[in-house]
């Protein structure tokens, strides 16, 4: 099929511009008990590809469903015509970028395949840890979910590039909920963030089949506990609240479209800018950020973005001093600064923009328990729940599921509905330790919302515990 | 698309064998999308897309699959057997589902839109010029939108709707701006041109010095795109049959202890008066409007097929979650509004917002755009964005003094995955106490 379509892309291509083609062929499958009761087998198969023409200074696309020749025909003339509409109009200086071609394959890991378990061994799996949930009365909803995608994309242009990938996703997902009167808590597998790429193995190495009776005894923990306190203390994070806290107040701000004013509209813009990169002191010392799209299995690892960059590893923030922007190839045209392979559609139907991808806090050398007796008066939250910040990624608010509080370096009762708020500018120069590998865990998040038109994207964020000084704490009602 | 879908829905649901009934959704749209930064193109493009929902059912197994269509005939004909085949494979390897339902008295029916559209280029043109001189970002959406519904029971369906939306930001500096949309069918020179002459006097207030106020209880009028924004998160787990009776609902408070919001406060999902399909994906055509809210009580919720078949009432929605928004109008006329305010913060939007504590229906977020620090009556000054975290049982509720007369129709603007149809009809709040935190 491949084959076929580049060669009717040639065939329609015009002769007298830069065009490319982005093809994706994306197969889901989910499968969810919920209350012990299997819901449909859903699976979905979606396939397309995105034609992009330069022409006259102005840049134009066109995504289609119609693959056969014809519909790229139709394709290519209709991206022509935006590029004439854009041309002279266009708030990017095209002649500023250098389109790469590569010619390359990439593979992701596939790991134990999918296939390998029959459609009723994978409801047998799920229906045996949906029924470790409801282990009480009070366990009122519960659920069990696989969701396993597999993709290929095929990455044309008329200046020589061809580049094939092939990737396999699984995003599993345990949650209790547990309801006493007035009062309804929920304790779940990682958020949604245990997101990684290969096969079934994962399943495994992310525990998935111990997890349940921890999930639901937390969960009545929670009924029982008291209200989170209010006030100034220590704070130290899981890495199933560190992805959030990385992802909204490090990743956004620094995607270089944002600074760029791109996002005003919807996502909002950013309190970085230029003339921050390369000097601003954004965290404590201890901060290091790297963005890296070749880390083996991470959600968001590919070996070539959207607009066919090599992926590379960089750092981001380095000793807390910014370094570069979130930006692919045409930011990096606009700006004349370095920048990343970044650009990124979440499908065919969608135009690639700078996204974040694998974002990463590098490790420290702390262990949990050191940096527990490290905190005189402080709290230990784990798995995001809310997550709020504003337009330019400055206030921010997160809620999590669960937390304990640590007085004179011991840990103490467990504490329902703990908030914490700040300001990003701020918050990450209170980072007083970092977590060591062993405190490290492999997240991400399937659905990082932006774009005009809107678009969700994958990302992946590899975390240590880490702990913050003096935050403003506080509970719920 | 109609033609299309129909011929390829009597092609595939000719084969149905024996006992087996077939359900297939069809959505597709034919979209331009022109994206604008600094008042010139940031990206310009068209998505055409179709896709095919397939739901195979014998007994009580069922199994369903997704597929994109390409448009021709030959090749979604034999692509959509492809896909039967499939489903007959998997289903004799799923368990029984005792939730299952779906439709099984034909209802067919239509509802055909007309294509007004203006011509894409020419709305471009209109909306550079708009930006002459100023800073506009914001995106162009226009098209035809489409959705089908067909079954082996001999139901047919059809929606078609060609609506544009033209969401824009005028800038000021930095994160003081106003935003503003034109939508609708039909373009007007008049009415985008009074659009754009009502963000501009707003946007010379963005102009002052801009104020900061301390954290705290202010009195707050909320315009009702910011109303929405309430609304939504409060549509996220709020109203549907499965979180009341799993005890997740925000509204718990409602449902346990009997709470209540102001008298003023009626919602209800009014499908008649919206912009989205009134038929569902298992066949059921939607009431036309559901009652959720009635004078501050809780009455009604959204009811999807699944739920129906499992608690034993009436289906009444799709998705446990309003697409057709309605709150009833008030008794405070718009240009009433800043008098009444008298002293406080005339909010036109929120942004990110969250729940803070499910249980108590508590929710935080921030201001943003255009939100302005009133004195007197009068708009003093642009207000730097704060954060609040308040309880709706207080805001709409004990805190709730007036809601408007005037309300606005506002379609959504989301486009993930593809152009909604969903739409809000509401007024503005004007509450009392509403609290700040940052």
């Amino acid at each position: 099929m491949l084959d076929k379509l580049e060669a009717d892309f040639r065939q329609a291509a015009p002769r007298d511009a830069f065009c490319s083609l982005r093809f994706v062929d994306e197969r889901h499958e989910m499968l969810r008990v919920r209350m012990d009761v299997p819901e449909p087998a859903t699976a979905w198969r979606d396939v397309g590809a995105m034609v992009t023409v330069l022409r006259g200074g102005g840049m134009g696309y066109a995504a289609t469903s119609d693959l056969t020749p014809a519909g790229l025909r139709k394709a290519v003339e209709r991206a022509g015509q935006w590029a004439s509409i854009a041309a002279g109009r266009s708030v990017v200086d095209l002649e500023r970028v250098v389109w790469p071609s590569p010619v390359d394959e990439y593979e992701g890991p596939q790991g134990t395949p999918w296939e390998s378990l029959p459609l009723e061994g994978k409801f047998d799996l799920l229906r045996a840890e949906c029924a470790r949930l409801k282990t009480d009365g009070r366990i009122v909803d519960w659920s069990a979910v696989l969701w396993r995608t597999s993709t290929e994309t095929l990455y044309l242009t008329t200046e020589g590039a061809r580049v094939r990938q092939r990737f396999c996703y699984l995003v599993p997902h345990l949650a209790a909920t547990a309801n006493e009167g007035g009062d309804t808590q929920t304790r779940s597998f990682g958020g949604h963030g245990y997101c990684r790429q290969g096969g079934l193995e994962l399943l495994d190495e992310l525990g998935f089949r111990q997890a349940a009776p921890r999930i639901a005894e937390e969960a009545l923990e929670l009924l029982a506990a008291p209200n989170c306190p209010g006030g100034k203390m220590d704070v130290l994070l899981a890495p199933d609240q560190m992805v959030l806290q990385v992802h909204e107040s490090i990743g956004h701000p620094l995607e270089l479209d944002r600074i760029l004013g791109d996002e005003r509209n919807y996502a909002g813009t950013s309190f970085v800018t230029l003339d921050m990169l390369g000097t601003y002191r954004y965290g404590s010392e201890l901060l290091n950020i790297t963005y890296d799209p070749t880390r083996p299995g991470e959600f968001a690892t590919f070996a070539y973005d959207d607009d066919g960059l090599k992926a590379e590893k960089a750092y981001i923030i380095r000793g807390g001093i910014l370094q570069r922007a979130l930006g692919g190839l045409l930011s990096q045209g606009r700006t004349g600064l370095p920048g990343v392979a970044n650009s990124r559609a979440c499908s065919w139907n969608r135009p690639p923009i700078d996204r974040m991808a694998n974002l990463n806090l590098e490790v420290g050398d702390r262990s949990l328990d050191g940096m527990i007796a490290g905190i005189e008066h402080g709290i230990y939250m784990k798995t995001n729940c809310s997550w709020s910040i504003d337009d330019s990624r400055n206030k921010f608010q997160f809620g999590c599921e669960w937390a304990r509080l640590i007085e004179d370096g011991e840990l103490k009762g467990v504490v329902k509905k703990p908030n914490y708020r700040g300001i990003s500018a701020t918050f990450w120069r209170s980072l007083k330790d970092v977590g060591g590998p062993e405190t490290v865990e492999l997240l991400g998040t399937p659905n990082c919302g932006k774009g005009e038109p809107n678009q969700g994207v994958r990302v992946g964020h590899a975390c240590p515990a880490c702990v913050f000084a003096d935050v403003d704490v506080f509970g719920g009602e | 698309m109609q033609e299309a879908f129909y011929g390829l829905a009597d092609e595939v649901l000719a084969g149905t064998r024996g006992e087996e009934v077939l359900l297939l959704s069809f959505s597709g749209e034919e979209s331009d999308f022109v994206r604008f930064n600094r008042s010139r193109i940031r990206q310009a493009g068209s998505v055409c897309q179709r896709e095919l929902a397939m739901e195979l059912i014998l007994g009580r197994r069922h199994v369903r699959s997704v597929c994109t269509l390409s448009g021709d005939a030959g090749i979604d004909g034999r692509r959509c057997q492809a896909v039967l085949g499939e489903l007959r494979e998997r289903l004799p390897h799923v368990p029984e589902d005792p939730h299952l339902l779906y439709a099984t008295e034909p209802r067919s029916g239509q509802t055909l839109g007309t294509d007004r559209l203006p011509d894409a280029a020419d709305a471009v043109d209109a909306a550079l010029a708009a930006g002459e001189g100023r800073d506009l970002v914001g995106l162009l959406a226009r098209g035809g939108v489409f959705a089908g519904f067909a079954n082996s029971l001999g139901q047919r369906n059809w929606f078609s709707s060609y609506p544009f939306n033209l969401g824009w930001s005028f800038y000021h500096a930095a994160d003081k701006a106003v935003k503003t949309a034109y939508a609708g069918f039909e373009w007007s020179d008049e009415q985008f041109a009074r659009k754009v002459d009502a963000a501009a006097e707003q946007l010379e207030v963005l102009s002052r010095p801009a104020r900061t106020i301390e954290p705290g209880e202010y009195r707050v009028y909320l315009a009702p795109d910011a109303l929405r924004e309430v609304m939504d998160i409060l549509s996220w787990g709020g109203f549907g049959l499965k979180a009341h009776r799993t005890k997740s609902t925000s509204l718990l408070k409602m449902i346990e202890q009997g709470a209540t919001l102001a008298p003023a406060v009626t919602v209800s999902e009014n499908t008649a008066e919206g912009m989205s399909a009134n038929f569902t994906a298992a066949g059921f055509l939607k009431p036309d409007r559901v009652m959720l809210i009635d004078a501050g009580r809780l009455t009604g919720c959204l009811v999807s097929p699944r739920s129906a078949k499992e608690y034993g009432v009436e289906c009444n929605a799709e998705a446990e979650h309003p697409v057709s928004l309605d709150i009833a109008a008030g008794d405070l006329a718009t240009g009433d509004v800043l008098g009444k305010l008298d002293t406080g913060v005339y909010v036109n939007q929120l942004w990110y917002l969250n729940y803070s504590d499910v249980p108590a229906c508590r929710i935080t977020g921030m201001t943003r755009f255009a939100t302005f620090w009133v004195e007197g009556g009068r708009i003093a000054a642009p207000l730097n964005v704060m954060r609040f975290d308040e309880t709706v049982y207080r805001a709409l509720g004990e805190h709730l003094l007036h809601l408007t007369a005037e309300r606005d129709f506002i379609p959504a603007d989301e486009t993930y995955g593809g152009r909604s149809t969903r739409s809000a009809r509401l007024p503005g709040a004007l509450i009392d106490r509403f609290r700040f935190t940052l």
